[in-house]
């Protein structure tokens, strides 16, 4: 299913919609809280936005020079070409230390891997400790947005799979209570699994240390305890120099959430004694993206979800319609350079309204990004064949005067004399919506009327 | 000063009133203008359906008529942010207003003469706004500004209403609006309620193809609501029926 | 040919013309009383705020709120007579049953209420997440307005592992739902040492 048919079911629960569209709006406001406190906020995008251009512009030796001093810290470090390279990389470092259960901590990209279907048919168990991700897994489901997984889901859902998978209360829906009872479940799993994975929130090239900010500290619970950390990034989160580190954790948090700073921002700068420790750094389309002109400072994202936030389409049909890892306009723009047959759809889900492109701490133009796939995607052929029928035909009518009036005046005397033409049930517009009422003539007919043709 | 008028396609066909208004309020302000009569459209709909590739025949008829003037106005920030954006012809694309900008910045209108006693809920069109930058958007942590209040406070007896939600958008967005018919509807509904909910009794933007969608969804729902363009406002158009409305 | 060599081969053929880094030392605005807005923001992201003059306070503090059957552990010799001292070496996985921890944190940062803390500060990585409470001294002439000055400050400081810790952990992600306590500690107080 495509978008507007995911949204078109997600819009049925109308009360749902209202609930999840409120609660995304709330974010957006304590986002815009945060950042109006910051008197300098408009620089430090600024700042972020320039220091990312500089990044993409000398990713090479950035990546090259945080190898060699990660490889002295101590770091083993790995380069997976495509996600199904990842994953194998991933299940060879368990097998070799011989472990079968590991604990995960957010990543989107491994999301974007698949990479917990994949351990799990090679037979490794898999649990996601960040409490969202955690929910989710348990009920089969994506995550639906990269910061706020289960977004989607009410307390009486999250709820219902703790009694269903955890033993407790049955109609007990206490986040309290709720959260505690993860607590208790996944503290037994960070003591005792013995290999961890997270994610890579900025890697720096300076240092070779890298940073993985958290509210709720299940990344450090499960590498300071286990005897393997994995650390999997995909090659974009590299920065220049530890001072950078500032610009981007005074925006990351606030833009996300609306806190100030994540409770944890952990820098890793070599294992800790008799700890292996793994970085892997992933391709899988970037450096595809990398050489696109008009869509390669999408990879400047620090993955903050405040473009979902804002996005009135995004609260208004949920991050399941996307159908991809990333959802929302960021996962709009990186998903067909993924995929451009199944993602196509995309692009489109958007009235460009530009509000992601201002509230992006890095100042992607998303919103003119989401336009000029929509030409890549037409020109591709990946639109029905219908569309581009229908707008030869447009441009047609539009680029001749004379046919567009003449048509003009046949729609409004159709309106006119047979509404029901027009006004009828295979009329989108009007599921909804009344059509405007046709007036007895157009502008140009009054004008050469009452002006007396002073046209040029 | 010689001013073209560029008058969007629908607004041409549908909503003649809306031009009509616009071109006295120009000529009030002591314009020449001229409606040069072989113009269509920009083109916005099929480029932003991806078919800019197909515009050129569009662009040139544009190119054309709009030759010669010192000024090109439009009653539309989404067309005109297209011209300027696409259109690549510097002499035609620099003269390019639209409608409020043009009326703030280039005539620095500070008087108008017209009573208007009613809770005006103003719609913040999104490529006015955050394109043309027509006022200030709630994202930025930038100074507060409006071109479009600044005129509309000149108005008598106006009561602008606070929204809840200031710079949403409505939902219309072109081909959007039926390709993704269930989302459309649903944010203009939205917005509608918004309004609703803070008491507007005349609904107003400055882009017509947003009160086309919010005004065939407050007629839908029988609401009470009159639906006018900025120009119909500014040029002491008379508010018709408002609570026959229905 | 291997994957590395050909990642870095794509790369280097797609990245564009350079840009240069711009200049961040002018960016941080500071128009508040450091101190007063470290303890309103800590306080505000759930963290509890103490200001003492001597650690005989922090003594008195866990005598008082902690049971002679709970387990205090710390990284300041001072604390030997009411917390063990000895546990540097251990197997981490013996600290679960550790109901409080007391180390000093390096310094704090006024904007948002964190805490600078390297390994050395901590003893174990992982004794400040797997404690249940968590305690920091800070001295409070040691505070920074901004990241920036943070940053400045850790300047090429070798360290094997550091964090910026700000209050206890938590977590939103049922239903937006603010609770304190997630993985990490479930309370986290800052003694703000007034004298030294």
């Amino acid at each position: 299913m495509n978008h507007s048919e995911l949204a078109e079911e997600f819009i049925k629960d109308a009360d749902r919609t209202t609930w999840h569209d409120e609660t995304l709006w709330w974010v957006r406001q304590k986002r815009d809280k945060a950042a109006f406190q910051i008197p300098e906020w408009e620089a430090l995008r600024e700042a972020a936005s320039s220091i990312k251009n500089n990044v993409l512009s000398n990713m090479h030796d950035y990546l090259v020079a945080f190898e060699a001093k990660a490889t002295q810290n101590g770091f083993k470090i790995h380069w997976a070409a495509d996600a199904e390279e990842h994953n194998q990389i991933v299940l060879g470092i368990m097998k070799d230390a011989g472990i079968t259960a590991m604990i995960k901590s957010k990543s989107m990209l491994t999301e974007e891997c698949h990479l917990n279907d994949y351990l799990e048919k090679n037979g490794i168990d898999v649990v996601d400790t960040d409490l969202g991700e955690r929910i989710v897994q348990l009920r089969h489901e994506m995550p639906s947005h990269i910061v706020l997984p289960a977004i989607h889901l009410k307390k009486e859902d999250v709820g219902e799979t703790f009694h269903k998978y955890l033993g407790t209360e049955k109609g007990n829906k206490d986040p309290q209570y709720l959260t505690e009872a993860a607590r208790q479940h996944l503290r037994e799993k960070f003591v005792t699994r013995k290999a961890a994975l997270t994610g890579v929130n900025f890697a720096i090239a300076e240092t070779g240390e890298f940073v993985v900010c958290t509210n709720e500290g299940n990344a450090d619970m499960g590498a300071h305890l286990a005897d393997i950390h994995i650390a999997s990034m995909g090659f974009e989160k590299i920065i220049p120099e530890r001072k950078h580190l500032g610009v981007f954790l005074r925006l990351l948090a606030r833009s996300a959430t609306g806190q100030p700073i994540t409770t944890y921002s952990s820098h890793f700068k070599s294992p800790r004694p008799g700890q292996q420790m793994h970085i892997v750094i992933v391709d899988n389309g970037r450096s595809r993206q990398l050489g696109r002109p008009e869509f390669r400072s999408s990879l400047k994202c620090i993955r903050c979800g405040a473009c979902m936030n804002t996005c009135p389409v995004y609260r208004r049909s949920g991050g399941h319609s996307y159908h991809s890892a990333v959802a929302g306009p960021i996962g709009s723009i990186l998903a067909p350079n993924l995929d451009m047959t199944k993602n196509a759809d995309l692009p489109f889900a958007s009235t460009l309204c530009g509000s992601c492109t201002n509230v992006c701490p890095v100042k992607i133009d998303i919103h003119d990004q989401l336009y000029k796939w929509r030409q890549v995607l037409v020109q591709g052929g990946h639109v029905p064949f219908a569309k581009t029928v229908a707008m030869r035909a447009m441009t047609f009518t539009l680029s001749h005067p004379g046919v567009f009036g003449f048509a003009g005046k046949v729609g409004r005397m159709v309106m006119n004399v047979a509404p029901f033409m027009v006004s009828n049930g295979l009329n989108p517009w009007y599921k909804q919506r009344e059509m405007p009422a046709p007036p007895e003539e157009s502008f140009r007919e009054w004008y050469s009327k009452n002006r007396n043709g002073e046209s040029s | 000063m010689k001013v073209g008028l560029f008058i969007p396609c629908y607004v041409d066909q549908f909503y003649p009133k809306v031009a009509i208004a616009t071109l006295e309020l120009l000529e009030k302000f002591g314009c020449e203008v001229d409606f040069p009569a072989n113009q269509t459209c920009c083109g916005q709909p099929m480029a932003n359906s991806g078919f800019e590739h197909m515009t050129q025949g569009c662009n040139d008829l544009f190119a054309e008529n709009f030759q010669g003037f010192d000024y090109i106005v439009c009653p539309s920030g989404s067309c005109t942010l297209h011209i300027k954006e696409h259109l690549g012809v510097p002499e035609i694309t620099t003269r390019c207003y639209e409608l409020t900008e043009f009326l703030t910045d280039i005539l620095k209108v500070d008087t108008i003469k017209v009573k208007f006693p009613y809770k005006v809920g103003l719609h913040q069109s999104c490529h006015g706004q955050r394109g043309l930058k027509i006022a200030q958007m709630s994202e930025l942590n930038a100074p507060a500004f409006s071109k479009i209040e600044q005129l509309l406070h000149q108005v008598e007896g106006i009561e602008l209403v606070n929204l809840d939600r200031k710079d949403e958008c409505c939902g219309f967005g072109g081909t959007f609006c039926v390709a993704e018919e269930a989302l459309s509807a649903r944010m203009g509904q939205d917005r509608v309620l918004d309004h609703v909910k803070n008491g507007t009794q005349v609904l107003t933007a400055a882009d017509m193809s947003c009160l086309m969608h919010l005004e065939g969804i407050i007629r839908r729902q029988k609401l009470p609501i009159r639906v006018m363009h900025l120009a119909e406002i500014l040029n002491g158009v008379e508010v018709e029926e408002l609570q026959s409305q229905v | 040919m291997e994957s590395r060599a050909r990642i870095l081969q794509a790369i280097a053929q797609n990245q564009p013309e350079h840009q240069p880094l711009p200049d961040i030392s002018t960016l941080a605005v500071v128009d508040y009383d450091p101190r007063e807005k470290f303890i309103a923001t800590l306080e505000g992201i759930g963290g509890r705020v103490v200001e003492i003059s001597t650690l005989e306070e922090v003594k008195a503090y866990i005598t008082t709120e902690f049971a002679q059957t709970e387990r205090v552990i710390s990284t300041l010799e001072e604390l030997a007579p009411v917390a063990e001292i000895n546990w540097l070496s251990d197997d981490p996985h013996t600290l679960e049953n550790v109901d409080l921890f007391v180390m000093r944190a390096d310094f704090g940062v006024a904007e948002n209420g964190a805490l600078w803390v390297t390994q050395e500060y901590m003893g174990q990585r992982a004794a400040p997440f797997i404690t249940q409470n968590l305690a920091v001294v800070l001295n409070h002439s040691e505070l920074v307005p901004t990241m920036h000055h943070a940053y400045e400050r850790i300047g090429q400081t070798d360290y094997p592992f550091g964090m910026f810790l700000a209050g206890p952990s938590k977590t939103a992600d049922i239903e937006q739902s603010l609770v304190l306590g997630a993985h990490g500690s479930r309370t986290m107080t800052v003694f703000l040492l007034m004298s030294e």
